[in-house]
């Protein structure tokens, strides 16, 4: 909502200082959004009195004036409008003055020759109007040496953003009320314009639909006279934003931003039959004033005639049977809506109006007569004609809604102690009526009231929300206690855990393109938007390394040398419920060098899928999983490379991490350059920490010191290490502690088909140390179940 | 008969002449070794008569004593000089640089997260969580705003194609046996409506996390991270609102000035509703939050939504609104993590560029407590 001050106190009675309504209007909730003062831009414009006007001696258009501006020496300027001559008074630009229109800033110069302290100003120069012909002249009271701007009169405009709760304050009429209450001044009642009506309404004026139009009122001025509107009325629109049309459009939408109430004017001539509110047909077409054809159905309401549709009811008047310039007879509409219908209708077509956006909000129920007496006078007034009767079909909601209010809620919901006599006063000023034992009936043009609640907050917002006082929550005894979930817990510790492996937290987008999602995709359907910003973000992630990807992607292009990045976040699936099963998940690419090229290092090294490995066991470690017993098995997923990639298991069904390099052919989807190396954690897979106590089991060092023994075995080639590893840990659970493989080799010495695997075996002893009969044993119980995975003992 | 002291004056030439500890060894068998001459010296002394021996021995002896004292002496020096020599040659050019391991850093986002839970959990806040993929239930119609409500069109919602089965969607809701949009919740407000039905009153909740909307400019992303703030006991009003939401700005920004300007707002979910300013100022073209938004020099700048809940949420949510009141809160996680630590371009913070992520990102060590301040400083 904009409006001028000036349209403002037509209805406000008051003194205040538009700094001090601006206060106000924040204060009252009628947030402002800005304030604009066009006499700012008329600082250095002065009011000037011409004294002598002479030919320019090198210029046939252009005139040497001397002007008086008051302050005793007259000044000289050269001045180029015809209509400039000695006697008038106008308007004189000083030299520092910035013109409006144009941004030129006047100066001392000499034009051809002749100085010239200044400029003569048009209309147009000066933002007043489109006149460019001359300079302006003023009256001859005009008071010579006063700035332009005091003389002009400031008109400052003011814009506040109505909350949708508010439809009774998109009228300025509105706003000046709630300032009244909130004691800004006087407010004055509705100017009525007095009219005389003769004879009844020409044309039958029906509802047929009186749920969705309970109300439709009508008249027909004849005999009317259109075209521009006075300067007055056009101010008006223009300040509010609107653009003048002709007078009777303009004086519709001056009744709508006045006092909030849409109302329409049909041209007789093109009308035919009764007019009637009724449900549109389905498939019913209407070309709408914007010059588009809208396609109705039934859920939707028109009104027509029995030539056809002239109006989508509420939204938008019909191109058809507007009126133009040649219209003489008129059909006035103020109709009461039902909002949610015309909420509907506005939603489905995707027609927004000034219109709509009163009626989907609620406009005022009792403002129907007056509307249409105020927009008929008016008519008359400045466009003459003869106003019939006015008819009536329907009548609008009249229930008033009664509150039960009990003033003390004022303090226990709002914190703040308000006199009842002032709680009284405040809802009064309002509107509402506050009976006895108050119980308050509210107007009703006040839709959004529901409860008492509704009503504290009217008393608070009027009495100050700047007098609540701040009140300490009360303590919980004691020292905080913990609030974190144990998945919260995990993730804040893997988070720091990742970070401190060197790894850069990224947040990425929710969305991908569909094709990425796919890529990454399960046999379950992608949740995909059916109204994307883009077709860059479109279906829900089902992994977190496609955005990761993209991220490296965009960082070589920059021409980073590496991405270390991981991301904490959900991935999208879908519940048995329908809804959506939104997996906790800590996503890893390892992009570009692991290594730059070095004096020591030598040439730049990739990142390998050992690496990989390594995060994925080190933050499954910090996460508290059993890494010990996880096992390396398959089935990444196509997106990794099948040889170098691996899931780890706990158990052979629940997978915790999935790692490895990415496959080529996904590297070149995402036109990426590889190797890549990535991880994924599978945050809701790993198992809660057991136990609640805070005491670990017993432990003390072993006194006596363990030994190691090497052990070579020739495997077949396709033997994976871990399973001879697992074998030579199962030999001898107890003595064996540790099993590390330190070499593998094949080539020179080993046969085709077979590799050497060497490993290191710690061996603790217990109580006792080991005799030399102790570790043959416990060897060849390693040997034997080296055997049985296909090792051979290397001689 | 040898001459003592000629042969010891050689002796001690030798030794002193020596360059290697082989040298010096040789030197030690020629006179102290078994066959050398200060011990064959010795060894005659036995044949002597006592006055003989008398005469001769101190000059052997002390031949001997001089001599072991140089061979030590001169042993020490060769071995210093050898160790310098060594030290010497292993000496490396330490202006050449090492390797250091990759620096990681938490993102802004994850950061402040961190700290509200730390600052609310001193008021009691638990941290909740909810489903992101939601449905208008529980995204609109439990926050009061109906299929019809003009609010819904102003939330640019993201939707998807599908609906939820009807039935309600959790045990404990009496309501919604249709069918239900599924939408990308518009707010963390939906949190709200789950933890009261999951836990009932009282209650003392903040919900952070992604929240989209179909909007994107220069200060506008898709998609952005919100903290709910839910508090229902008996007695709550908007005073324990503006002191918590102090509170909470005083510990965030660490500073004790402050200043909050409340003003009547409108949500759906909230009634009395009460929009957030707090009072800032303009150093070297950066915001500050802090001091009066009156004072010269300083204006005010929204920060969030608020209010006492709405009796009908109560009752969307199961909740007795005779019995119980509070209020709600939401802010802009990303908004206030610009604030207090100075990035200036939204967008930045999903692009994963690690010359920005290691620029605004944190240390891991940098772990918000309330004992060593939540916040982390440049």
């Amino acid at each position: 909502m904009k409006f001028a001050l000036t349209w403002l106190k037509d209805y406000l009675d008051t003194t205040a200082s538009v700094a001090e309504i601006c206060d106000a209007l924040n204060a009252i909730g009628l947030e402002v959004e800005g304030v604009e003062d066009p006499a700012e831009k008329l600082a250095g414009f002065r009011i000037a009195h011409v004294l002598t006007a002479a030919r320019h001696p090198d210029a046939d258009k252009l005139q040497v004036l001397t002007v008086d501006t008051g302050d005793g020496q007259p000044l000289q300027v050269v001045c180029g409008a015809p209509n400039a001559r000695a006697g008038m008074k106008g308007v004189l630009g000083l030299p520092g003055a910035v013109v409006p229109a144009n941004g030129m800033v006047l100066r001392k110069s000499a034009i051809r020759g002749v100085e010239s302290n200044g400029m003569m100003c048009s209309t147009r120069e000066l933002e007043l109007g489109e006149d460019h012909d001359g300079i302006i002249e003023l009256p001859d009271d005009a008071p010579v040496g006063t700035a332009f701007a005091d003389y002009h009169g400031s008109d400052p405009v003011i814009e506040v953003a109505v909350t949708p709760n508010r439809p009774d304050c998109m009228g300025v009429y509105g706003i000046a009320r709630d300032l009244a209450a909130k004691g800004l001044g006087t407010l004055k009642p509705v100017p009525m314009p007095a009219f005389s009506a003769s004879g009844a309404c020409s044309v039958e004026i029906r509802t047929d639909d009186p749920d969705g139009c309970p109300a439709f009122y009508g008249r027909v001025v004849t005999g009317v006279k259109n075209g521009p509107s006075p300067d007055w009325l056009q101010a008006r629109l223009k300040s509010a934003g609107q653009r003048p049309i002709s007078l009777l459009v303009d004086l519709t939408n001056y009744l709508m931003l006045g006092f909030g109430r849409p109302a329409h004017a049909y041209d007789l001539a093109k009308l035919q039959g009764a007019v009637v509110a009724r449900r549109a047909k389905d498939g019913e077409e209407v070309l709408a004033l914007n010059e588009k054809t809208y396609t109705l159905d039934a859920e939707m309401m028109v009104i027509a005639d029995d030539k056809g549709v002239h109006d989508i009811a509420g939204i938008m008047g019909g191109e058809h049977s507007g009126v133009s310039e040649t219209t003489t007879d008129v059909l006035l509409e103020i109709a009461y809506f039902d909002p949610a219908r015309i909420g509907a209708t506005g939603r489905k077509l995707g027609l927004s109006s000034d219109a709509r956006t009163r009626f989907e909000r609620g406009v005022d129920p009792e403002f129907l007569d007056q509307g249409l007496d105020l927009l008929t006078g008016l008519i008359v007034d400045l466009a003459g004609g003869t106003p019939s009767e006015a008819v009536h079909a329907g009548s609008p909601p009249k229930a008033a809604k009664i509150v039960a209010f009990d003033p003390a809620l004022t303090t226990r919901l709002g914190g703040v102690e308000v006199p009842e006599g002032e709680q009284k006063r405040i809802l009064e000023s309002l509107g509402f009526t506050v009976g006895a034992d108050w119980q308050v009936t509210c107007p009703l043009r006040r839709h959004d009231i529901e409860g008492p609640a509704d009503l504290v907050e009217e008393v608070v917002r009027i009495h100050g929300l700047d007098k609540v006082a701040s009140v300490a929550l009360p303590r919980v005894e004691g020292v905080a206690r913990p609030t974190a979930t144990p998945q919260q817990k995990l993730e804040r510790g893997l988070r720091r855990a990742a970070a401190a492996s060197g790894l850069n937290e990224a947040v990425t987008w929710s969305f991908l393109p569909t094709w990425a999602a796919e890529h990454f995709g399960s046999d379950q359907p992608l949740w995909v938007l059916a109204n994307p910003i883009s077709e860059d973000m479109k279906a829900m992630r089902p992994s977190l390394l496609p955005g990761l990807l993209m991220a490296a992607k965009r960082n070589a292009d920059r021409g980073a040398a590496a991405s270390r990045l991981f991301e904490i976040g959900r991935r999208y699936f879908r519940g048995s419920n329908g809804l959506s099963d939104e997996k906790p998940t800590l996503g890893i690419v390892l992009a570009g060098e692991k290594a730059q090229r070095g004096w020591q290092s030598g040439k730049a090294k990739p990142f390998d899928a050992y690496d990989a490995k390594a995060l994925a066991l080190q933050l499954l470690e910090a996460a508290g999983a059993p890494v010990a017993n996880l096992m390396v098995m398959g089935e990444a997923g196509a997106q990794f490379h099948p040889g170098q990639s691996a899931t780890l298991r706990l158990g052979p069904k629940v997978v915790l991490a999935r790692f490895g390099m990415v496959h080529p052919a996904t590297l070149k989807a995402f036109d990426a350059d590889g190797p890549i190396a990535a991880v994924e954690l599978f945050l809701d897979a790993i198992p809660a920490k057991k136990g609640a106590a805070f005491a670990r089991p017993g432990f003390t060092p072993p006194a006596l010191q363990a030994v190691t023994r090497d052990f070579a075995f020739l495997v077949p080639a396709t033997l994976a290490a871990g399973d001879l590893v697992r074998a030579v840990q199962g030999a001898d659970k107890a003595a064996i502690t540790g099993v590390r493989v330190f070499d593998v080799f094949a080539g020179q010495g080993v046969p085709e088909g077979h590799k050497s695997i060497a490993v290191e075996v710690t061996l603790q002893p217990g109580d006792t140390s080991f005799k030399d009969a102790d570790i043959k044993a416990i060897a060849e119980k390693i040997v034997a179940a080296a055997t049985k995975v296909g090792g051979e003992l290397r001689g | 008969m040898i001459d003592i002291s000629s042969q010891t004056e050689a002796a001690l030439a030798a030794i002193a002449t020596a360059e290697t500890l082989d040298a010096l060894e040789a030197q030690r068998l020629d006179a102290l070794g078994k066959k050398g001459w200060v011990s064959l010296a010795l060894k005659t002394l036995g044949g002597m008569s006592p006055e003989e021996r008398t005469a001769a021995a101190p000059a052997i002896q002390s031949a001997r004593a001089s001599i072991a004292e140089a061979l030590d002496a001169k042993k020490a020096a060769l071995e210093a000089a050898a160790l310098e020599e060594q030290l010497a040659r292993e000496t490396v050019d330490l202006t050449l640089p090492a390797v250091a391991a990759p620096k990681g850093s938490v993102h802004p986002v994850s950061q402040v997260m961190d700290e509200l839970a730390e600052i609310f959990a001193d008021l009691g806040f638990a941290v909740a969580t909810g489903p992101e993929i939601e449905d208008d239930w529980h995204n609109f119609t439990a926050l009061n705003m109906d299929e019809t409500h003009p609010a819904r069109a102003m939330h640019d919602t993201f939707y998807f194609p599908d609906r939820t089965p009807g039935g309600p969607a959790s045990s404990s809701e009496a309501v919604g046996q249709q069918e239900r949009e599924i939408l990308l919740r518009t707010h963390t407000s939906p949190v709200q409506i789950r933890s009261m039905l999951a836990q009932g009153a009282p209650i003392r909740i903040i919900a952070p996390g992604r929240v989209y909307r179909s909007d994107s400019d220069a200060t506008h992303t898709p998609m952005f991270h919100q903290v709910e703030g839910l508090v229902i006991d008996r007695d709550i009003h908007l005073g324990h609102l503006k002191w918590t939401l102090e509170t909470f700005f005083k510990a965030f920004f660490e500073r004790e000035d402050i200043t909050l300007r409340l003003r009547p707002s409108y949500f759906p979910f909230t009634e009395p509703s009460v929009e957030v300013d707090v009072g800032y100022s303009t150093e070297g073209g950066r915001r500050v939050v802090g001091g009066h938004g009156d004072a010269p020099g300083h204006a005010w700048m929204e920060l969030g939504g608020s209010g006492m809940v709405n009796r009908r949420v109560l009752e969307f949510a199961g909740v007795d609104a005779d019995e119980y009141q509070g209020f709600a809160f939401g802010l802009g996680i990303d908004r206030i993590a610009m604030l207090k630590y100075g990035m200036n371009d939204l967008r930045a913070f999903f692009d994963g560029d690690p010359r920005w992520l290691a620029h605004y990102g944190f240390s891991p060590f940098d772990q918000p407590t309330l004992s060593a301040g939540v916040g982390a400083r440049a």
